[in-house]
């Protein structure tokens, strides 16, 4: 290992290769899944509580958009291409990527300790004087310190933590529970969500709060240098070496 | 510069050699146990077959919720039907007297059933939920006779692995593999909610499959045809095609 002490100078890589991969590919599943999710909505942008629900029965609340659908009640006079072929083929393959890497990356990160050593906060930072001080910073609209670019706060470990472990597992939950295969197999999974249009409209709410992660997160990489964010996630090399001596 | 060191060199190669031997076994193994679906190809090939092939392998023998009679949804929607075709009519006006229900293909004794021979079998009655891929749903009573009686009488050769089925529209078939064909729960059905099945839901004979999505619940079913292979009878992705291009297996 001749070249170790070159290796060395840089210092440890921000992310591991593993976390760049799975988060790439999480990634180009998630675009692929919100895409066709919305495809898919569009055939029936309806929804209700309970088990069953269709265009005679009263909905919990519709989405103001034309459908795919001349079924569907909308009030605009013109109906949209039905994209559902491609769209729910590459749901649930563009699932399945999701899962399978969610898998990879979850038991790798409780093996290497990713978890315990870089989201879960530490017993300090577990308290809400320190939740209130990282959200006045953020008001504040401080500029990051150098301790932001080698780890997170704990708001930051926090929402991590939230949608790695809540609301991935609950949107992968609320979507089996639509599948009648796996209702036939998994009773519960559906009936305990209230039924099978509750699961869908869980589903709908579950989606829409990893969007707004997706958009706050996009957000924050583009405020806080965008470049030098890219440049960690994909090559791993921490963003300024020099202030590591 | 970040340099890839030769240890994690040969041990991405060992990992990917591993990883694509791995898939060729897997490839066999799904194949042999019937873990493949006929629309394995393509670029949703993968995604596909681990859909199907996780509920060949977890979910072969389980049976759809039933519901109980409260529960039976007072309003159920059915999607609106394209005109239907002189020989549907002619059979209509005749109280479908004439409808019949053929069964041939790899069967040791082909036969043919008027709806009246039909209510002859074990009737089995259930109260499903018909999900359709657009999101909506409603819980009717479904009365019909189990497609495995039928199929029973007429006995299916050694070599089969599915059932194409056909409606009077002959632009509308579907198929599944024996073992949804054989399921208890996948009825013809000729009743529902007490009445006669309605020419709206299907009427007067509905392959009903609860544990699928509603579009393989195929209309006015005239004909079942068992076989070894579905070449030529599963479309790809074209919305204009009997199945409007959605995916094969709809367990999901």
């Amino acid at each position: 290992m001749s070249h170790a002490p070159s290796l060395r100078n840089q210092g440890p890589p921000r992310h591991t290769l593993l976390v760049r991969v799975t988060h790439w590919i999480t990634v180009i599943s998630f675009v692929a899944l919100l895409v066709t999710g919305v495809e898919i909505l569009i055939s029936h942008p309806r929804f209700y509580w309970g088990e069953v629900g269709n265009s005679r029965t009263p909905p919990l609340f519709k989405i103001p958009i034309p459908s795919s659908r001349a079924t569907v009640p909308t009030g605009y006079g013109y109906v949209l291409p039905d994209q559902n072929g491609w769209s729910r083929y590459l749901h649930f393959e563009a699932a399945w990527a999701l899962v399978l890497t969610g898998l990879v990356y979850v038991i790798s990160g409780l093996w290497t300790r990713h978890f315990r050593k870089n989201l879960f906060p530490a017993p300090a930072d577990r308290t809400w004087p320190a939740f209130r001080s990282v959200i006045a910073k953020y008001l504040r609209l401080a500029p990051p310190d150098e301790a932001d670019s080698r780890s997170y706060n704990v708001l930051q470990r926090v929402t991590y933590l939230l949608v790695i472990f809540v609301l991935v597992p609950l949107v992968i939950w609320t979507g089996l529970a639509m599948s009648p295969g796996f209702n036939a197999a998994v009773p519960w999974a559906v009936n305990s969500l209230g039924g099978r249009q509750s699961a869908r409209t869980l589903h709908f709410f579950v989606s829409i709060s990893l969007v707004l992660f997706l958009v706050l997160h996009v957000a924050m990489v583009v405020l806080t240098g965008f470049a030098s964010r890219m440049r960690e996630m994909i090559t791993g090399l921490a963003a300024a070496p020099q202030e590591r001596t | 510069m970040s340099k890839i060191s030769r240890r994690q060199f040969v041990t991405a190669g060992l990992a990917a050699t591993a990883g694509v031997s791995g898939l060729a076994v897997a490839a066999n193994l799904g194949r042999r146990f019937g873990l493949v679906p006929p629309d394995s190809g393509g670029i949703y090939g993968p995604g596909e077959t681990l859909t199907y092939a996780a509920q060949r392998l977890f979910t072969r023998h389980s049976l759809a919720r039933e519901f109980p009679r409260s529960m039976i949804s007072k309003v159920p929607f059915a999607n609106d039907m394209p005109p239907l075709n002189d020989a549907f009519k002619r059979l209509q006006s005749g109280a479908f007297a004439d409808w019949r229900l053929s069964i041939d293909g790899m069967v040791a004794r082909p036969e043919s059933y008027s709806l009246a021979d039909l209510r002859g079998f074990p009737v089995r009655s259930q109260i499903t939920e018909v999900v359709c891929e657009e999101g909506w749903s409603y819980v009717a009573e479904w009365i019909g006779t189990p497609l495995s009686e039928v199929l029973k009488a007429s006995g299916i050769l050694p070599q089969a692995r599915y059932l194409v089925y056909f409606s009077i529209d002959p632009d509308w078939w579907d198929s599944i593999d024996l073992a949804d064909a054989q399921h208890p729960q996948t009825l013809l059905a000729w009743a529902m909610n007490d009445g006669d099945l309605p020419v709206a839901f299907g009427g007067p004979l509905r392959l009903r499959l609860p544990r699928q999505l509603g579009y393989k619940s195929i209309k006015f079913v005239t004909r079942v045809m068992v076989t070894d292979s579905v070449k030529g009878f599963v479309p790809a992705l074209d919305p204009k095609s009997p199945n409007s291009g959605y995916a094969w297996y709809a367990g999901i």
